[in-house]
């Protein structure tokens, strides 16, 4: 056992925003609105208050009103303690011009609020994945193994391809990292980094402030394939479900794939919650002909239509005699009556008129952006 | 220091809600589950939450522990305040000796000294176990307007009804002249809600009086409400013509959630200007799966519905299975319906399970003897054994 104050969480809120840029266009990555009622951030937040870490730091240097907004004090994740708590860490002056370029100098930027902690260890995550995650286990992994770094990672399919921004790490039979591969071509089961790593705080700081000094901004580049050799990296294998949101497709599979039961099961533990700002909507409301089908639908929806195959998040309406079928329709979206969209993603508070017809294909959803009248 | 109030609310919340049998069990009625994803106390705090009252006193007595548990520091409604906010009053022991509260003037009584400490000009007496919508500000602005000492909300009934009601008969200036509990003659149709506005100063001299009068009831309605109108005191009515509704009987909680679903019915709770907030369970969205059948209905997060919901109000968390049956029914928080079984005309409590192949309740078509028709009751966490039939009007508070 570890005290809970032992472990400062940091979370990066705009690594990855490029991967989704349609979604990311007016927010970071850890806004990105996620399965009904989530934002990305929910994970990586909820997963580490589940574990007992109650003083978070979070990354941001742009676009980041949406997260301002979404986290608030951090009270939705019991974050607003006393002890701890929700930091936001925006640009700080001093650092050049205060948009980082990468994982280092944006540690570099937010060290004030770092060194500050009492915390022993520094757990790191990006917003990318969706999974349900205790850290505890990996912490004292790390802690048994004497790692400089402990990377968590999940066995899964990479197909470079499809899949962006992946590192795909190579083990001994220790565990002990010996290759890192960022974006390899090739095709198959792999050690698929999950983006989240363990480190002690004065070891962070060390490496942290000799990049600086030569530098070197890139966590992956410089420190985990630069110093693989130098450096203890031990890998700790998550076996829990995950996805990746690596590209727009990837975003719409990982939300359909939330309509398999069994994977709700997994990500959604009663004793895992995953919190999320409340917004007190009243429950879902079906008319006299609706008719639903393999759906998620969240709560302040008012469904008179069909519904099949679709995540609908908070507030969506659907009218009359119009069928909505493999898509994702954000918060706030309206479909008026007599209209018929097929694999489209609605970003929040887009409405789309009476009667009009929006087909997509399933390799290519259509997306339309935010507050687009249609 | 505390900072001066014009007004603060003491919600009456003790009621042991013994008409609801099975439900208020271990719970009292303001915390029984409606709409969804509500308790009944949540339209009160709501209420007052978008009335700008953020001072709220609320009474418990009977089975507190959920109730207690739900408002807690009251950050759902917005009552965690500074100056003010909700505070939980149940009965306490003096050095005098200890007392439970013996009727809602003396409950009143009993936390005059809460009132004191915000000095308030008005004090607004509400009870937890009605579901509306009502703006109490212009309630109160009609009380300064006529310069009353009371001012009691009163509702439009019909004659049948005003019998079972405290009724007022007022003059054209809404002045009230008489005030009857239950007449079986009724000379007016203004029913009191249990919705009054007091002058303070006022209230507490009768309030004091009465509980020196020593009359056994102690009551708003039998001894306070008489007394100022014997003496002369200015005593309005504030006509409210919005939804309101009593549930204090299954019948008419079961009426009042199909309400929800009654697109006639003006109970909006989708209305962004005047939300009822509730304490949030953090569940994922309600999933409606490939052999689920819903229409007409209301359900709430985290439910799994593969199953057949219609005419119904489900709540969170709940589960109805592929081949179940949910019609005209309440399914309470938690609940499980099994496959095969068939829900009709029923009330299922929170975390209560119906196992396959039951039936619970009938629709009231198929019964011969309409006196023998009423909604099948199943209280909470209550197994329901596979096979069994639960007849119409049956109260089902232990496993069968």
């Amino acid at each position: 056992m570890i005290a809970s104050n032992s472990v400062l969480g940091i979370i990066f809120a705009n690594m990855h925003d490029s991967t989704v840029s349609d979604l990311t266009k007016q927010r970071t990555m850890g806004s990105v609105l996620f399965g009904g009622r989530y934002r990305m951030i929910d994970f990586p937040l909820s997963n580490m208050v589940n574990s007992g870490i109650h003083e978070v730091g979070v990354i941001t240097k742009a676009n980041y009103q949406s997260l301002l907004d979404h986290v608030g004090s951090g009270r939705e994740w019991d974050l607003s303690g006393k002890k701890g708590g929700l930091h936001l860490l925006p640009p700080f002056g001093h650092v050049g011009s205060g948009i980082y370029r990468g994982r280092i100098e944006a540690l570099d930027g937010a060290w004030n609020f770092i060194e500050h902690s009492q915390a022993e260890y520094v757990l790191l995550s990006d917003c990318d994945t969706v999974t349900t995650i205790d850290y505890r286990p990996a912490i004292e992994s790390h802690i048994e193994s004497n790692a400089d770094i402990t990377a968590i990672y999940s066995k899964g399919f990479y197909n470079s391809a499809k899949n962006q921004s992946a590192t795909v790490f190579g083990m001994d039979e220790t565990g002990r990292v010996n290759d890192v591969m960022i974006n390899p071509q090739m095709i198959g089961e792999c050690n698929i980094g999950l983006n989240m790593f363990i480190m002690s705080k004065p070891f962070l700081k060390k490496i942290v402030k000799e990049a600086m000094s030569r530098s070197l901004y890139s966590f992956r580049r410089n420190i985990l394939q630069g110093k693989k050799d130098e450096f203890k990296i031990m890998g700790y294998e998550h076996t829990g479900y995950y996805s990746k949101i690596d590209s727009l497709n990837s975003y719409y599979e990982s939300n359909m794939a939330l309509l398999d039961t069994e994977i709700r099961k997994k990500l959604f533990k009663q004793s895992a919650p995953i919190y999320t700002k409340v917004r007190d909507n009243g429950p879902v409301k079906y008319g006299l002909e609706s008719k639903i089908n393999n759906s998620l639908i969240a709560d302040g929806c008012i469904i008179e239509g069909t519904v099949e195959n679709c995540v609908l998040f908070r507030g969506v309406k659907v009218g009359k005699n119009t069928v909505v079928k493999n898509c994702i329709l954000m918060q706030n979206t309206i479909v008026e009556d007599d209209c018929n969209l097929n694999y489209v993603i609605t970003d929040k508070n887009v409405q789309v008129g009476k009667g009009r017809v929006i087909t997509g294909s399933e390799t290519y959803p259509l997306f339309i952006g935010k507050n687009a009248t249609i | 220091m505390y900072i001066k109030k014009d007004c603060v609310a003491m919600l009456l919340a003790g009621g042991q809600g013994s008409r609801l049998y099975a439900l208020t069990e271990n719970m009292a009625k303001p915390a029984v589950p409606y709409g969804g994803k509500y308790r009944i106390i949540d339209f009160a705090l709501s209420n007052c939450a978008n009335s700008g009252i953020d001072t709220v006193g609320v009474l418990t007595q009977y089975q507190p522990l959920v109730l207690h548990d739900y408002i807690g520091s009251g950050q759902p409604w917005d009552l965690d305040k500074l100056h003010g906010g909700v505070h939980v009053l149940p009965p306490y022991q003096t050095a005098l000796g200890a007392s439970w509260y013996e009727g809602t003037a003396n409950a009143i009584y009993q936390n005059m000294s809460f009132i004191e400490r915000y000095d308030p000009e008005y004090v607004l007496i509400l009870g937890g176990d009605h579901i509306y919508k009502m703006d109490y500000s212009k309630m109160v602005d009609f009380h300064k307007k006529k310069k009353a000492d009371c001012t009691i909300a009163v509702q439009n009934v019909t004659l049948e009804e005003a019998t079972r009601l405290g009724i007022m008969t007022c003059d054209e200036d809404n002045k009230v002249v008489e005030f009857t509990e239950k007449p079986k003659e009724p000379k007016s149709t203004l029913a009191s809600m249990g919705i009054y506005v007091f002058t303070w100063s006022k209230l507490k001299k009768y309030l004091i009086e009465n509980e020196n009068a020593n009359t056994g009831s102690k009551d708003f309605g039998k001894d306070i409400i008489p007394n100022m109108l014997a003496d002369g005191q200015m005593l309005y009515a504030y006509a409210f013509d919005g939804y309101w509704k009593d549930v204090g009987t299954l019948d008419s909680l079961w009426e009042a959630n199909m309400d929800l679903i009654n697109p006639n019915v003006p109970l909006d709770l989708y209305d962004p200007e005047w939300k009822i907030y509730s304490r949030n369970k953090n569940m994922p969205p309600q999933y409606v799966g490939k052999n689920a059948i819903v229409e007409n209905s209301m359900i709430s997060e985290g439910s799994y519905i593969d199953g057949t919901v219609d005419f119904s109000v489900i709540f969170s968390g709940v589960t109805i299975e592929e081949g179940a049956v949910v019609k005209d029914s309440i399914v309470m928080p938690g609940s499980v319906v099994k496959s095969g079984a068939i829900v009709e005309y029923a009330i299922i409590g929170e975390n209560s399970l119906v196992c396959s192949n039951s039936k619970v309740g009938i629709r009231p078509e198929l019964v011969e003897n309409k006196d023998e028709w009423g909604i099948a009751v199943i209280g909470h966490n209550v197994t329901i054994s596979e096979g069994t039939k639960i007849l119409p009007k049956q109260i089902i508070s232990q496993s069968v």
